[in-house]
């Protein structure tokens, strides 16, 4: 009966247009990327230029070394308060507030990113009025608003693979009188090092990612790649802005296939 | 003791770890919406901040009301608003359907293949989402106007012979949601139809039952937490989208999302913003409270 289970005729044509939709945008952004001609959508034979223009641009490559110093400092801390929140959620059985803290760790997944970022600011404002701190909004103010949705990210991965290893090593660690910091460190760690590394690079790309909380919670002096993205694509298409694409997707490839290959690794 | 209690038997490691964590969230989270209900009942004035107070301390525990319910009074008559929240969920609930539409087979086809095939078509899924949002919806100005690829295409294939008008039209926002939300619909579902039983199907087909029947009866029911997931996933935060209708939509589309968002940074008015903020909200959790007692349910079932 092996045969029955096969995918059927319809569903194989419904997984070949779903395919083409979800790659068919982001395979023209990439051709037009190499278009000679600056509009966008006529083909003016093959060319670079559009590259070479990005790399000079001076205002884009600050901006994109600025996201990416808010998103390595957001991902890091993101992945250290996430993974004590797993642990609390997945070894420690009942305690009071768990409950509400499971809420408010999945809440952020679906919250709308306005709502996020309005309440954000507003906290920023008011807490700059009651103890003065922070001064001015800027990649900090950006940073503490990502970790706090990033979190979120953080546990779905590293919770699972918590309920998912095999307790048993912990539990013989523990019958032999290891303390339990000494038992996390050294067996759970090791054992989750994947998951983490997963989340980490989750919340560094949504960090990376993220156009409305930031412009929300920046202040004058801070503008992160996808504002500058924004503002350059609210007026058209932009040759530019596909090159820029181009080369964000390339490492979100070469980031894929380095992860899975650390992963296997470290399953064998 | 229990196995979940023995981990931690020092008081003070166990209370640092739920309280990290717990601090940050209800810092950064939930205070957040407090102060959001607070600056709601305030008045817009010019100065730093740009906002009335709310409360008058008078010392001790005497203060003065000073916020009023204006701002809601205003959006509850002015159109605008009303036709904005209504529109929201109007495009969010078929951009939900539309993506359970092209994602139920998705993941179901993935769930039939073995081996190495499924983690490769499921890692297909899985890299649109890890590239940025902004430039997938991007993606679209290009192919959508007027100019662009698809009029080129159905022009130069004689179907039409004028371009049509697919940018800043609600056409292109659902095209836009369905198209980047996506990926959030279609994990939940394959993970709920990964874990079924395949036995249960060929117990069904064994016994007679032809493959719709299979599919209605037994596929579709077991399915059925993945498809609250994966609709919770899409609706929710699609309600507030600002991006696409931003992007894509132009003019001709009103969503809360773009009212919020121009309130606040064009208006610059922020208690108005901040109600704006509160009803979405309200609107929201409504779905969310019962998806949160749906899933203890389920959990409690197990």
């Amino acid at each position: 009966m092996k045969t029955r289970l096969r995918p059927p005729g319809f569903v194989t044509s419904a997984m070949i247009f779903a395919y083409a939709f979800l790659y068919g945008p982001i395979i023209s952004l990439v051709f037009y990327s190499f278009n000679e001609s600056k509009l966008v959508t006529v083909w003016g034979g093959f060319s670079v230029k559009w590259y070479s223009e990005l790399f000079k641009n001076e205002g884009l490559l600050n901006a994109a070394l600025q996201s990416l110093k808010i998103a390595g400092l957001s991902a890091t801390l993101a992945v250290i308060v996430g993974t004590l929140a797993s642990v609390a959620l997945t070894r420690f059985g009942a305690f009071s507030g768990r409950n509400l803290m499971q809420g408010i760790l999945t809440a952020p997944l679906v919250m709308p990113e306005v709502l996020l970022g309005l309440s954000m600011l507003l906290l920023f404002v008011s807490m700059e009025q009651v103890i003065n701190w922070p001064q001015t909004r800027g990649w900090l103010t950006i940073s503490i608003a990502h970790v706090t949705f990033s979190i979120a990210y953080v546990v779905v991965v590293v919770q699972s693979r918590l309920k998912s290893v095999d307790r048993s090593l912990e539990e013989a660690a523990l019958d032999l009188g290891a303390r339990p910091w000494k038992v996390f460190f050294v067996i759970t760690l090791p054992l989750i090092a994947p998951a983490l590394l997963a989340g980490w690079l989750l919340a560094f790309t949504l960090s990376l990612d993220d156009l409305v909380i930031a412009s929300f919670t920046s202040g004058p002096g801070a503008t992160t790649l996808p504002m500058l993205v924004f503002s350059s694509v609210r007026l058209g298409v932009n040759p530019q802005i596909n090159a820029l694409a181009t080369i964000l997707i390339l490492l979100v490839f070469a980031g894929i296939v380095v992860a899975g290959r650390v992963i296997r690794a470290n399953k064998d | 003791m229990n196995r979940n209690a023995r981990f931690t038997r020092n008081g003070a490691g166990r209370r640092l770890v739920v309280g990290v964590p717990y601090l940050w969230m209800v810092v950064f989270f939930l205070l957040p919406f407090l102060i959001l209900l607070r600056i709601s009942f305030s008045e817009s004035r010019i100065g730093l901040p740009p906002y009335t107070e709310v409360f008058e301390w008078l010392g001790g525990l005497s203060f003065r009301v000073l916020g009023s319910f204006s701002n809601y009074q205003f959006l509850f008559t002015d159109d605008l608003y009303l036709s904005a929240y209504a529109n929201s969920v109007k495009i969010a609930a078929i951009s939900t359907a539309l993506c359970l539409l092209i994602g139920y087979p998705m993941a179901l086809g993935i769930s039939r293949v073995r081996g190495q095939a499924r983690t490769l078509l499921l890692m297909l899924v899985i890299l649109p989402f890890w590239t940025s949002f902004l430039i997938r919806v991007y993606a679209w100005i290009g192919l959508l106007k007027s100019e662009g690829l698809i009029n080129g295409l159905l022009l130069w294939a004689g179907i039409i012979d004028s371009p049509l008008a697919l940018l800043y039209s609600p056409f292109a926002v659902y095209l836009g949601i369905t198209y980047s939300y996506l990926p959030f619909m279609i994990l939940p579902l394959y993970a709920s139809l990964e874990r079924m039983d395949g036995s249960l199907l060929e117990a069904a087909a064994d016994l007679g039952a032809r493959p719709m029947a299979v599919f209605l009866n037994v596929t579709l029911p077991l399915s059925w937490p993945g498809v609250i997931a994966g609709s919770m996933l899409v609706f929710i935060p699609a309600i507030g989208e600002f991006v696409v209708p931003e992007l894509l939509g132009g003019t001709s589309t009103l969503m809360i999302g773009k009212v919020l968002w121009s309130e606040f940074f064009l208006n610059r008015d922020w208690p108005l913003a901040s109600a704006v903020a509160i009803i979405m909200l309200i609107i929201l959790v409504l779905p969310l409270v019962w998806w949160q007692r749906h899933q203890q349910q389920s959990e409690g079932d197990k």
